[in-house]
């Protein structure tokens, strides 16, 4: 059942990607047309449990979609299995995320 | 020296342990099949060559090879249609292990199969009457849509998942057990779920057609495949995998 389980945690973590990528571009754009600088930018983050949540939730559900996907890779090309492949597939995904929240933790932290 | 009336034809002769092409000049024939150019080699070139054939009409799905490089039933297949410059190279199967020249071992294919559970299991004896089933119903077109397959492997043999995840199932059996999937009379859906939705099952498929593209039956097993996905992956969601299956 574990292959159905990764199947479905890949897919709900793309669901839960493509609207948050829409809304980085959306408010991304938006920030830029005031002219605001990266201060000012900062400025607003700091501290914000809204921007704080959405791109933590962002790098949740990357780490949990590239590490399924860069597995099924690593099993289909270099034919790993079993304990590596697993072991590979953490250290992706837990990298991921590390340096992910560190990112967030820069943008929204005081 | 060939000339029009004349196919270059490479075929592959081997083994398990290794092999090599060796060349034959084959006499060109109003609507030859390439089925009927291994036939004349092994008749007038060589008796030793080894291939596989039963039906000659499409029916048996023994008979295919790789030819020119993609899987095809050699009998249905026309000489004219496929050649290049007049000349065909003849290869067995890919993803299958080799017996011997054209023919392969086609165990692994066949306990796939049997893997994916393959077959009907049903709960009526020949006393009982037939179920009545209309051929309208959803289920039942369903079932019809895939259930056309002569075991042929040519799908099998054009599928890249099979050729790098040995324990992958591959299209053939999965289509199969959408067809029984289908089947209302069918008594063992939940555990032919949970076989197809287990590691080396649909989950695999990545869902590029080359099946589709290659079956001579133009079955479409990455429909079928899709269509174990969504029930899986429903059944799961509903906390009631692998019960639920409609
Ligand atoms: S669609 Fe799926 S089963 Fe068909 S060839 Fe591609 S990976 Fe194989
Ligand atoms: S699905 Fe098509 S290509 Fe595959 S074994 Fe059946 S008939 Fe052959
Ligand atoms: S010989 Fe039977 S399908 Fe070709």
């Amino acid at each position: 059942m574990l292959e159905l389980r990764l199947y479905l945690a890949q897919r709900i973590s793309a669901a839960i990607m493509a609207p948050l990528v829409l809304l980085h571009l959306g408010v991304m754009i938006y920030a830029i047309q005031g002219g605001l600088s990266a201060e000012e930018i900062l400025a607003r983050t700091r501290g914000s449990l809204l921007w704080g949540g959405v791109y933590g939730l962002f790098v949740l559900a990357v780490a949990l979609h590239a590490a399924i996907g860069l597995r099924n890779i690593m099993s289909e090309w270099w034919s790993l299995r079993g304990p590596l492949l697993n072991a590979f597939s953490w250290i992706i995904g837990f990298g991921l995320l590390i340096m992910g929240w560190r990112a967030v933790a820069a943008v929204v932290g005081a | 020296m060939h000339d029009s009336t004349s196919i270059q034809v490479r075929v592959w002769r081997g083994d398990a342990a290794g092999g090599d092409f060796a060349d034959y000049e084959v006499p060109q024939q109003p609507s030859q099949t390439v089925l009927d150019v291994v036939t004349w080699i092994q008749r007038h070139a060589d008796a030793t060559l080894s291939y596989r054939f039963a039906c000659r009409v499409g029916m048996c799905g023994s008979c295919a090879m790789m030819v020119n490089g993609v899987p095809r039933w050699t009998c249905r297949t026309h000489v004219n249609k496929v050649a290049q410059d007049n000349r065909l190279t003849l290869e067995p199967l890919r993803n299958l292990p080799v017996i011997k020249d054209l023919a392969c071992d086609m165990t692994v294919f066949f306990d796939k199969w049997k893997a994916a559970e393959g077959h009907f299991s049903g709960s009526l004896t020949r006393d009982r009457p037939v179920a009545a089933i209309s051929p309208r119903d959803r289920l039942r077109r369903a079932a019809n849509a895939a259930i056309e397959c002569i075991n042929c492997a040519i799908c099998y043999a054009a599928c890249d998942v099979v050729s790098w995840q040995a324990d992958y199932l591959g299209p053939a059996a999965l289509n199969r057990a959408w067809s029984l999937q289908n089947d209302i009379r069918d008594t063992n859906r939940a555990a032919r779920l949970q076989a197809v939705s287990a590691n080396g099952g649909c989950m695999h498929c990545h869902s590029q057609q080359g099946c589709a593209s290659y079956c001579p039956n133009e079955l479409n097993p990455t429909a079928s495949i899709a269509g174990l996905k969504r029930q899986a992956a429903g059944s799961f969601l509903k906390k009631k995998y692998p019960e639920h299956y409609a």
